[in-house]
């Protein structure tokens, strides 16, 4: 990766296409070496870093690219005449046109930087959702949607008097798209959905939903939280009207994210927040607004962590995506094959591999899965246990909590034994 | 194979707690009852205490959670009943000294089966869960002592 953030122009890989024209295969105990966090030991044992869907580890790459923009170019962005600001502002803008690349947008200017996806979903409901939501009006979610899904539209419903609905969810945690028409009709403003689900791992069926949504008149908001990690997205092909994600759990940093629209769209849609940045002239009383997307930029950005995620989705190039996706997948088909061999689990989620993510949410027997969690990192294993910001996922299936596993491109087949290891001390503790 | 940090943690006696939990019930007649939650991760409790004068006749609780949980909960109601006002106080202080590290407090016999719940101290992370009963029965006392002054 470039040594200073001046070099990395000419650095910049090419679209993914080309960049994964021959087939790679992916050299996990490798590519572990360029995270520097996961060569440690935890409670005597080497680290087994499972906990990928809350956050991901960052590779060298990224933690240079970070410490060389403060150890050099340093400066406030869009607003200096000097060199230090010229270069933060060429990296900044830089990195959003490698992420526009990365998920296929016609343009830099339809990357809206945002803390995450968290805040990308509010500005939507925000921005977009004062002025498109009215009274009587009815925004569709579904049971499988993470809390950042669900509560910013009942915060706008409940100050539009708008109606919220639900598409439900099958024995196996897959949306049952049976319902769509009977739910879908002309007050749909909205249809927001994830692309993955963070609790289960279900790859939902996006083409079936947006294209009823169009249907109806209605846009698509896709949750891109767990989607943009595992596979190469494409967000023209994909159709939708906003895709949002975050940095962080694709080995970039925390704090920063990126809502996605097309630039019409953005265009017609009002600000979010008011302050520096954003604006074009101000007045007394009214002011004029800055072009896509700086208007819904206000105020000093996260300029560090969006030349961080640029690196990371140089780093993710070179591995090639293809190549994680291949290696997920047969992480995963590993993992569930040993873990459905363990007694007394119950694994949630699709039964068919092709239809989830590299999640595994599980419970064991009696034991809870807090204690199923301390248990492990007694043995170095980190999960996450609890209800996963999805409690209207945990209720569908009559659970308060479950653990989940859920790799990442640097996990290995030894990860998932240490795993099974551990789960079968956990039975001998509750045996 | 178990590490020693791990059988302190988890002795039998939470274990038998956890699976055979004492004076799960709803409770009839209950003066004072306090819902207690953990918004992380969704362990949660009723406290319900019958209440007559400054003495605690009846503790009962209905609840979900992890075996520290619901072993501690369990255990803090076998000790409640026929207790003073001002003894529950008491045992939650002593409780709450274990949890932070006092040795004393740990060969405490007042605290009887509670002493089983020693380890937890020693894991950061699970000590909120060990309090949550007693964060129930601490609001249940203030409940109950501004109810007494009116």
């Amino acid at each position: 990766m470039g040594t200073s953030t001046s070099t990395s122009a000419e650095a910049t890989p090419g679209p993914p296409s080309t960049r994964e024209a021959s087939a790679r295969r992916l050299d996990a105990a490798k590519l572990r070496t360029h995270f520097p966090a996961l060569d440690q030991t935890v409670n005597g044992h080497p680290l087994v870093y499972l906990d990928n869907a809350a956050t991901s580890q960052k590779p060298t790459a990224v933690l240079d690219a970070i410490s060389s923009y403060y150890e050099r170019d340093n400066a406030n962005v869009h607003r200096g005449i000097h060199e230090l600001s010229r270069r933060a502002t060429v990296a900044y803008e830089e990195a959003r046109g490698k992420v526009a690349r990365w998920i296929g947008a016609s343009d830099a200017s339809e990357i809206v930087w945002t803390r995450g996806t968290t805040d990308a979903i509010n500005l939507v409901a925000g921005a977009w959702g004062l002025d498109n939501v009215g009274e009587g009006d009815e925004i569709l979610l579904t049971v499988l949607e993470h809390h950042s899904n669900i509560v910013p539209w009942q915060l706008l419903a409940a100050r539009r008097g708008a109606t919220l609905r639900y598409l439900e969810l099958d024995e196996q945690g897959r949306l049952v798209l049976d319902d769509l028409p009977r739910l879908l009709n002309d007050r749909t403003r909205l249809v927001a959905v994830s692309h993955v689900s963070n609790a289960l791992g279900t790859i939902n069926p996006l083409p079936e939903v947006i294209s009823a949504a169009h249907d109806h008149g209605a846009l698509v908001l896709v949750d891109g939280a767990q989607g943009a990690v595992h596979a190469a997205v494409d967000v023209q092909r994909m159709g939708a009207d906003f895709y949002a994600f975050s940095g962080h759990k694709m080995c970039g940093p925390t704090g920063i994210g990126v809502l996605w629209a097309r630039r019409e769209l953005l265009q017609e849609m009002a600000p979010y927040q008011g302050g520096g940045e954003m604006i074009g002239v101000v007045g007394r009383d009214s002011s004029t607004w800055a072009d896509v997307p700086h208007k819904f930029e206000a105020g000093t950005p996260n300029i560090v962590g969006a030349i961080g995620l640029g690196a990371a989705v140089d780093f993710l190039a070179e591995v090639g995506m293809s190549a994680i996706e291949a290696h997920e997948r047969e992480l995963l088909i590993y993992a569930l094959d040993r873990i459905r061999d363990v007694p007394g689990v119950r694994v949630f989620g699709p039964e068919d591999h092709r239809e989830r993510s590299a999640v595994v949410s599980f419970t064991l027997g009696d034991a809870h899965p807090h204690d199923i969690s301390t248990i492990l990192d007694m043995h170095g294993i980190a999960v996450r246990a609890g209800h996963h910001c999805a409690q209207l996922v945990m209720k569908h299936f009559g659970v308060a909590a479950t653990a989940r596993a859920s790799l990442y491109l640097y996990n290995t087949k030894d990860d998932v034994d240490r795993l099974i290891e551990g789960l079968h001390q956990v039975r001998s503790v509750f045996g | 194979m178990e590490s020693p940090q791990l059988s302190s943690l988890y002795q039998q006696l939470i274990l038998e707690h956890y699976r055979n939990p004492r004076n799960k019930s709803e409770l009839e007649g209950k003066s004072v009852e306090i819902h207690m939650a953990n918004p992380v991760c969704g362990d949660e409790i009723r406290l319900q205490l019958r209440i007559e004068g400054d003495r605690i006749v009846e503790a009962r609780f209905v609840g979900q959670g992890c075996s520290i949980s619901q072993a501690s909960v369990s255990m803090m109601t076998t000790l409640l009943e026929g207790r003073s006002l001002e003894d529950a106080k008491e045992l939650t202080r002593r409780f709450t000294a274990m949890m932070h590290g006092d040795p004393d407090a740990a060969k405490d016999r007042e605290l009887g089966d509670l002493r089983a719940l020693q380890g937890v101290s020693k894991f950061p992370v699970r000590i909120k869960c060990a309090l949550l009963g007693f964060d129930a029965l601490q609001e249940a006392l203030k409940q109950s002592a501004g109810g007494a002054q009116h």
